[in-house]
């Protein structure tokens, strides 16, 4: 008989929504190796194709089922510098778990039959943060004579930083914020990656001799030139996708109606779930919609319902998404997660207008319904609005999670890096270099809105191309 | 971020209004007239945005000036020198566009004087003629008058409660001044209501208005759009594409809206630390 997946444990639904604490459990050491015992070891194995950045998962699932977990966390640190990060961030059911041969389904993302390959990559990756391996060690070499400034600490800018660090160079990361890790920060809740596991690998960093400098605006309180000037011998520029996207309709900036990067940078970055104590306010709505079907919405939401439960409202919140449920980009764990701890979902509705009351704040949206047409370039199928299916919900505070632009705040006051029409910057796509030489990218600032595991690969072509620009310097 | 001399520059029974030097060598060398910077008081603090009123780059420092209105304000007029502000991140927004105008009035309401300061100082350096309206609640409020009368040809006040100057709204003085001479620039930075009848005002008389917003933010760097304001009718962030807009673009009514979303919360959080300094 083909052996059960076995679950993650995770937090009770009930419970976990009367606060910010971490929702997935992990697996014991028997668990991970009931789950890495399913695994057939493949001659082939597909599911190193559908990883980003090519882990060798074959073999660290190997290493675990003999108990070698420190070979295991090694294995996957070869082409990984968070295990622990993406164990938990990564969409793995549209990339390694898609591709894995005991996938038994036809959908856009894996069936549960699919290896848990994020879950063994979680315990393997805690089990190195845990201490007993370490991080792969510094190496001493002719690198030490270079600096190189790596502008934000996101996970392109963290995993960049890293790989320099590890190579011997000296690296200083400058980030505009108060606190280091970037989206990892600001935009994913601590219900999902727990701080301490962000601040493990921050500190793990400066750990190799990485400084991090912060409140530090490259492109206003420095320039790129002045980093020259200053001795930096390259630039990896790793600003992220930071700009909200809106819906662009009526009422939009009324109040009470927030982007999603408002909100969960309030939350988030601010701590406003814990306001007074922090200070900086977040509004709490009685009815709250969260337009958008991405991570984003889905984190948005969960966190408003947590904020409704922890202030004694009856939690009310709703997502509205323009397309159907298998079309939600968001990863399937979060979906159902959030349907677990209440959050109500509305398909096919696009929004038209938001009204407001006397005083300005938002008091309903109205919305079209909507068919699904034949796919997008995206590949999936467009929604089509009804004409005459006019309806609408009312709601006290509103969440817009419609996606991410370029932020322009470096590539306006610089001269002469070269950005495309969306404000992503253009860059070679083996080396990663700019239109200006010595400065480098990766991340969401050059592939638009991706996946943290995507821009550690790109940082981490960066990383090696700077490298053998150094070596021939 | 350290405090490097702290002044209070002035004192009324319900607020005060305070200038700081703090060191920020990187930031005095860049920060032009119309920027500002974000600060943090601590680490459970909120970041505010508060205009660079001066910088003295051969000493690094840049001087800030804030009347004691919500927390933070609160908390940062209880630092002293020698303390550090927890964070200070700038220069942010777009520089003030100075250039020779010919005949400029500028307006400063309440603190909003100290923003008006270097703008008046920066456009006096490009040869305009430039004649200063300073406006309080009353005189006690009205600040840097003697800084002001130094960078500009004219110099006029106005109090609500006529204890010094002109009793009545800043406006009003400048009505009078159309009455008699032209302006070919009119430069406002203050409380939103002072802003909206200067923009009428002069829309009227068809002058180009600059008003500098005071929109809440977060990051101040265009990630959160917590600054959203309609500018004829499109939407602009405050933080990167401001602070200075055509006032008679603005949507005042929703700026106005937007400024006060957290005022129970804000007012809130002032009781509790008012009740923890009376314990």
């Amino acid at each position: 008989m083909r052996k059960q997946p076995v679950k993650a444990r995770e937090l009770d639904s009930a419970s976990r929504i009367n606060g910010f604490e971490e929702v997935v459990l992990g697996y014991s050491e028997e668990e991970a190796l009931a789950e890495a015992g399913r695994c057939l070891q493949c001659k082939n194995p597909a599911c190193i194709k559908g990883c980003p950045v090519g882990i060798d998962i074959k073999k660290f699932i190997y290493y675990i089922t003999q108990k070698d977990y420190a070979s295991a966390y090694l294995a996957i640190r070869e082409k990984n510098n968070f295990p622990s990060i993406c164990g938990r961030v990564c969409p793995a059911e549209y990339q390694c778990r898609k591709a894995c041969v005991l996938n038994r389904q036809d959908s856009p993302f894996a069936s549960e039959e699919a290896i848990n390959i994020h879950f063994l990559e979680r315990f393997a990756g805690d089990y190195g943060i845990n201490g007993s391996p370490g991080a792969p060690a510094l190496q001493k070499s002719a690198l030490a004579r270079f600096k190189v400034a790596v502008v934000g600490s996101g996970p392109a800018g963290l995993c960049c930083a890293g790989e320099l660090a590890r190579q011997g160079v000296r690296v200083t990361i400058f980030e505009s914020l108060h606190e280091p890790g970037g989206v990892l920060r600001y935009g994913i809740p601590p219900f999902r990656l727990p701080r301490d596991i962000l601040d493990f690998e921050v500190n793990s960093l400066k750990d190799l001799g990485v400084e991090i400098r912060l409140n530090t605006i490259i492109g206003r309180t420095k320039s790129l030139d002045e980093l020259f000037r200053e001795g930096y011998a390259s630039v990896f520029l790793g600003l992220g996708a930071g700009v909200p996207g809106m819906l662009g309709i009526g009422g939009e900036n009324l109040c009470n109606v927030y982007s999603a990067n408002e909100f969960l940078t309030r939350v988030n970055l601010m701590h406003a779930y814990r306001f007074p104590q922090f200070h900086t306010p977040v509004n709490i709505g009685k009815k709250v919609v969260v337009i958008g079907g991405g991570n984003t919405a889905m984190d948005a939401a969960r966190a408003s319902l947590r904020l409704q439960k922890m202030s004694g409202l009856e939690p009310d919140t709703t997502v509205l998404y323009r397309r159907s449920e298998i079309e939600m980009p968001a990863r399937r764990l979060e979906i159902e997660h959030a349907r677990q701890e209440g959050i109500a979902f509305e398909f096919l509705v696009q929004p038209q207008e938001f009204s407001g009351d006397e005083k300005g704040f938002v008091k309903k949206l109205t919305c079209l319904r909507c068919n699904l047409g034949s796919p997008d370039a995206s590949g999936r199928r467009r929604p089509v609005a009804i004409q005459g299916s006019e309806f609408s919900i009312s709601c006290d505070l509103a969440i817009v999670a419609v996606g991410l632009k370029a932020n322009r705040l470096l590539t306006q006051s610089e001269q002469g890096l070269s950005v495309n029409q969306d404000g992503d910057i253009t860059v070679d796509q083996q080396t990663m270099e700019t239109s200006r030489e010595h400065i480098f990218a990766g991340g969401d600032i050059v592939g638009g809105e991706g996946t943290v595991i995507e821009a550690m690969g790109m940082a981490k072509k960066a990383a090696a191309a700077v490298i053998e620009k150094l070596k021939k310097a | 971020m350290k405090i490097l001399k702290k002044k209070i520059l002035t004192q009324t029974p319900d607020t005060r209004i305070v200038r700081m030097e703090i060191m920020a060598p990187e930031i005095a060398l860049k920060a032009q007239a119309g920027q500002f910077v974000v600060v943090m008081v601590a680490r459970e603090g909120e970041r505010i945005p508060l205009t660079v009123v001066d910088t003295r780059p051969s000493e690094g420092s840049i001087t800030l000036v804030f009347q004691e209105a919500g927390l933070t304000t609160r908390l940062l007029g209880q630092m002293e020198e020698g303390q550090s502000l927890y964070a200070l991140a700038g220069p942010l927004g777009h520089p003030t566009e100075v250039r020779r105008y010919g005949r400029v009035a500028v307006i400063g309401g309440g603190v909003g004087i100290a923003e008006a300061y270097p703008v008046s100082k920066a456009l006096v350096s490009q040869q305009n003629e430039v004649i200063c309206i300073l406006g309080a609640r009353t005189s006690g409020l009205l600040i840097l008058e003697q800084e002001m009368r130094a960078c500009c040809s004219f110099l006029y006040t106005a109090t609500d409660d006529g204890s010094r100057g002109t009793k009545g709204f800043v406006t009003d003085v400048l009505s009078g001044i159309l009455e008699k001479q032209s302006l070919n620039l009119v430069y406002a930075v203050g409380p939103i209501p002072m802003m909206r009848k200067t923009a009428s005002l002069t829309l009227s008389k068809g002058i180009k208005t600059i008003v500098s917003l005071n929109a809440l933010m977060v990051d101040a760097t265009g990630m959160c759009g917590c600054c959203r304001v309609s500018i004829a009718g499109k939407t602009k962030f405050s933080c990167v594409d401001g602070p200075e807009f055509d006032a008679h673009q603005v949507d005042w009514e929703e700026l106005g809206a937007r400024s006060g979303i957290y005022k129970e919360r804000e007012e809130h959080a002032c009781r509790l630390h008012l009740k923890r300094l009376d314990s």
